[in-house]
């Protein structure tokens, strides 16, 4: 029974001071003066705007990353084939570069004089959602894969002698297995496209007005010492993660089944 | 589960055999496009190879591999326990707390930084300074590897099979028994895929760690802001170096605790 | 009925006409963080001149060497404001801003600064010259000048300050070294340098003169001491030859080296490159002022102090104190 409790206080003892601190800090420093100020703060057109590019690369980046991410974990788990394990470890690289370097990369290959170089694509939206997709790509694929390894082939295996297509096993069988784990993965894949700087920083060329995401807008506020307008900015990405989790939420299968 | 209308005809091979080819096809043609295609651009440019030799490069690789891999530990530990907190224990606020475990992620990393700087840095209203030392940049990095571990364990252990846990129980099976020996291998996969996730998020961690860390080269430069220093000097050559070789070391992390993995699991079945 | 046509198609032809003689023209400005409220300001301005009516705005604000990345990776440009001259001599060196930028009576520069110490509530510690700098126990924050092209202006701001009161080169190298002894923490950049000051770290912080006035403008507590030898910052501007609009930028360049725009910057806290527009403003002149000319210029001195390689800076870098 100690253990019980133990281990609830040191989770929590945790969370409290590296989460709910923070996010207290963080909420308490926008509505310090007020509801008033934080809202004339997010409402005004350049946040606005910044907004709209924000909820344009996540739109774009979470479907693709999330589609990707279940293909790709049922190659690498069902489908053995020689090189997985390399796919497997390849899917985590993005993360290990800092967000510099990705920027970097993505103008050497599509900027003036690269690779693919051409005019509209960095500098432009399409640079931008890329370097979202590349910094929210490991999520879903991470997501998935335990899952599938847990469940095993059992289930699939017996569908298929019974005649059913791979698409009807899929359906059938291995979706209503992944889609908790799923939407976990495209909650955190939206948290990072929503949260991402660095790398979309670089490579947008932050045209206020035009290619400015909500996390660069952020930034613009901190600059000018407008310090709620920063993180007032801040909490509508937290708000829109906290929306995203709620609405994964009812793909929660019921308590107990398998 | 639907069945077909009972026929054991062998089932259409060709059908089946579409989808390993389209799922491998597919996945690697994305993961090519978008991932290896701008590192190969990157690692084309790579040039100064010295850049990384430096005492000042080598030290601030050293720290950050270090650090990286203790955060991974850590997290492999809080957030199974956490991820535990939150599927089989009853608390109040639990949904609430739920609801949060995803901000450090989705707070650009800036605001991150504000916050701890101003929670656990000179003026802290809890008198816990940590910032400008290497404590402080595990707290920033904990801070954002929190939600990785949590939420590939979850969904997991959610979907656990209760009837081993309590065969073992009617067995006379203690609490720490159960755990180590049908729990823990059973969820081991999902916190050691979390665990990568957190150690190559260390690894490339910029904006939340530079306020609280101070930089100073040898004592709290990681090696994104080495690598940023040398990218502002006018050497990018020597920076793409740098990336080139600190995602060849973290590959070979990460092909590790795949290997791990699959010993671990295939000493318990 | 002939006139009537002929009527017609003059009425039809008039707005095609009027569109052709209106600007219709975007201007790209691609500038440094720090002056984007004084740019703001100046582009409302010049939209009411004669030579700006019609021309609408598309601005870029971010770190200096950023965005010169930027425009060299193919960032259209109309207008490049930097920080400091070494940012537009990579430019030339593509072959993106003409080499001529800079042979215009201003030199190519649209606003000046110095470097300044910002010191604790009543400068406790009594910081007045780079020599105070190096009592015992004295903290320093200075960002880090090999992630931040802008702090390279400290470093040499110190170098030079050393030589004024006397030094020889190789002792104001030494001076060099026993100051990064008393550094404490190097952050990124320069907004970041006064959020660690103000966080509660260190006892100085140094900085430049027009990002301490804006930050006083913005409320922050922000005290400064200007030391008797310091540098002269001198800001970049230039109109690259790729330019689609080189009329209507340059025009804009001139608009702002007017003693009217020059006022709106000395508003924002900058030294004005036109004296005229400095009345009325408190920028204290200093005795010991030197340009980057002084200890160099920025060629040899980025060679010898800050080649990531060989540069007397690298040595340093190991021994931060605190």
């Amino acid at each position: 029974m100690i253990g019980k409790y133990a281990l609830r206080l040191f989770s929590l003892g945790y969370l409290a001071v590296l989460l709910v601190a923070p996010v207290g800090y963080v909420f308490w420093q926008t509505f310090e003066h007020g509801v008033g100020p934080a809202w004339d703060a997010v409402t005004t057109p350049d946040a606005l705007h910044a907004l709209k590019v924000t909820l344009i690369l996540t739109a774009i980046a979470v479907p693709a990353n999330t589609i990707f991410g279940v293909l790709c974990a049922l190659a690498i788990v069902r489908h053995r084939y020689p090189g997985a394990g390399i796919v497997n470890a390849v899917v985590d690289l993005p993360l290990a570069l800092s967000p510099v370097v990705v920027g970097l990369a993505l103008l050497l290959l599509y900027g003036r004089g690269g690779w693919l170089g051409g005019h509209g694509i960095v500098f432009a939206l399409p640079g931008m959602v890329l370097a979202t997709i590349f910094v929210s790509l490991p999520f879903v694929v991470r997501e998935v894969v335990p899952v599938l390894r847990e469940i095993g082939t059992e289930q699939e295996q017996a569908a298929a002698t019974l005649g059913a297509s791979a698409l009807q096993t899929f359906l059938r069988v291995t979706w209503p297995a992944i889609r908790y784990a799923t939407a976990y993965g495209v909650v955190l894949t939206t948290a990072r496209a929503l949260g991402e700087f660095g790398a979309v920083s670089v490579v947008s060329g932050r045209l206020a007005g035009e290619t400015e995401s909500l996390t660069l807008y952020v930034q613009d506020r901190y600059q000018s010492f407008d310090t709620t307008g920063a993180y007032a900015a801040a909490v509508v990405l937290a708000l829109l993660a906290m929306a995203t989790l709620l609405l994964m939420t009812r793909l929660k299968p019921k308590e107990g089944t398998q | 589960m639907a069945a077909s209308a009972g026929t054991l005809s062998a089932a259409p091979k060709s059908r089946r055999s579409v989808a390993p080819g389209l799922s491998i096809g597919l996945s690697t043609l994305y993961l090519s496009l978008i991932v290896l295609l701008p590192l190969a651009a990157l690692s084309w440019r790579a040039h100064g190879w010295d850049a990384v030799s430096t005492a000042q490069g080598v030290s601030a690789l050293k720290l950050t591999l270090g650090l990286s891999l203790v955060v991974a530990l850590v997290n492999a530990v809080a957030g199974t326990a956490i991820a535990w907190s939150l599927v089989r224990d009853r608390f109040v606020g639990q949904g609430f707390v739920n609801a949060l475990v995803d901000l450090p992620f989705a707070l650009p990393t800036i605001v991150a930084g504000l916050t701890l700087l101003a929670l656990y840095g000179p003026k802290s209203p809890v008198g816990v300074n940590a910032a400008f030392t290497r404590w402080g940049l595990l707290l920033a990095l904990l801070f954002v590897t929190l939600p990785f571990v949590v939420r590939t364990v979850q969904p997991v252990l959610f979907e656990l099979d209760r009837e081993m846990e309590d065969a073992a129980a009617s067995l006379g099976a203690g609490r720490v028994t159960t755990f180590l020996r049908i729990i823990l291998p059973s969820i081991l996969p999902a916190i050691l895929s979390g665990v990568a996730l957190a150690f190559a998020r260390a690894v490339g961690e910029f904006g939340a760690v530079v306020l609280i860390s101070g930089n100073l080269p040898f004592k709290t430069e990681v090696v994104s802001v080495y690598v940023f220093g040398r990218l502002e000097s006018g050497d990018p050559g020597g920076a793409a170096a740098a990336s080139v070789v600190i995602l060849l070391i973290s590959f070979g992390v990460l092909l590790a605790i795949g290997g791990l993995r699959r010993w671990v699991t295939k000493h318990d079945r | 009925m002939r006139r009537i046509s002929l009527a017609l198609l003059i009425a039809l032809l008039l707005p095609a006409l009027a569109a052709g003689a209106s600007k219709d023209t975007k201007l790209t400005l691609v500038a440094y963080s720090t002056p984007k409220e004084a740019y703001g300001q100046l582009i409302t301005a010049f939209q009411k001149t004669q030579a700006g009516n019609g021309v609408t705005f598309s601005q870029s604000y971010a770190a200096s060497g950023e965005q010169s990345r930027a425009v060299a990776a193919g960032l259209d440009a109309d207008v490049v404001a930097f920080s400091l001259e070494p940012d537009i001599t990579s430019l030339v060196q593509k072959k993106i801003v003409a080499s001529s930028w800079n042979k215009d009576k201003y030199k190519g520069m649209v606003t000046r600064s110095v470097v300044v110490f910002v010191v604790r509530d009543g400068n406790p510690k009594k910081l007045k010259s780079w020599n105070d700098l190096l009592k015992a126990g004295v903290q320093v924050i200075t960002p880090n000048p090999f992630t931040s092209g802008g702090a390279r202006w400290n470093v040499m701001a110190a170098y030079g300050g050393a030589l004024r009161s006397g030094k020889s080169p190789k002792q104001a190298v030494d001076y060099l070294g026993k100051l990064w002894k008393h550094v404490v923490a190097q952050p990124t950049s320069a907004r970041e340098g006064l959020q660690t000051f103000l966080a509660g770290r260190g006892d100085v912080f140094l900085a430049y003169e027009n990002e301490a006035l804006f930050a006083q403008k913005k409320g922050q507590p922000v005290q400064f001491v200007i030391p008797k030898a310091t540098i002269l910052i001198e800001n970049p501007i230039a109109v690259p030859s790729t330019s689609k609009h080189k009329a209507e930028a340059n025009a804009f360049v001139k608009f702002l080296r007017t003693t009217a725009a020059q006022k709106i910057f000395a508003d924002n806290g900058y030294r004005p490159v036109v004296s005229a527009a400095a009345r009325g403003f408190n920028f204290p002149t200093r005795p010991q002022l030197f340009t980057i000319k002084y200890v160099g210029g920025w060629a040899k001195v980025e060679k010898k102090f800050f080649d990531p390689r060989t540069g007397i800076m690298v040595r340093f870098q190991g021994s931060n104190g605190g």
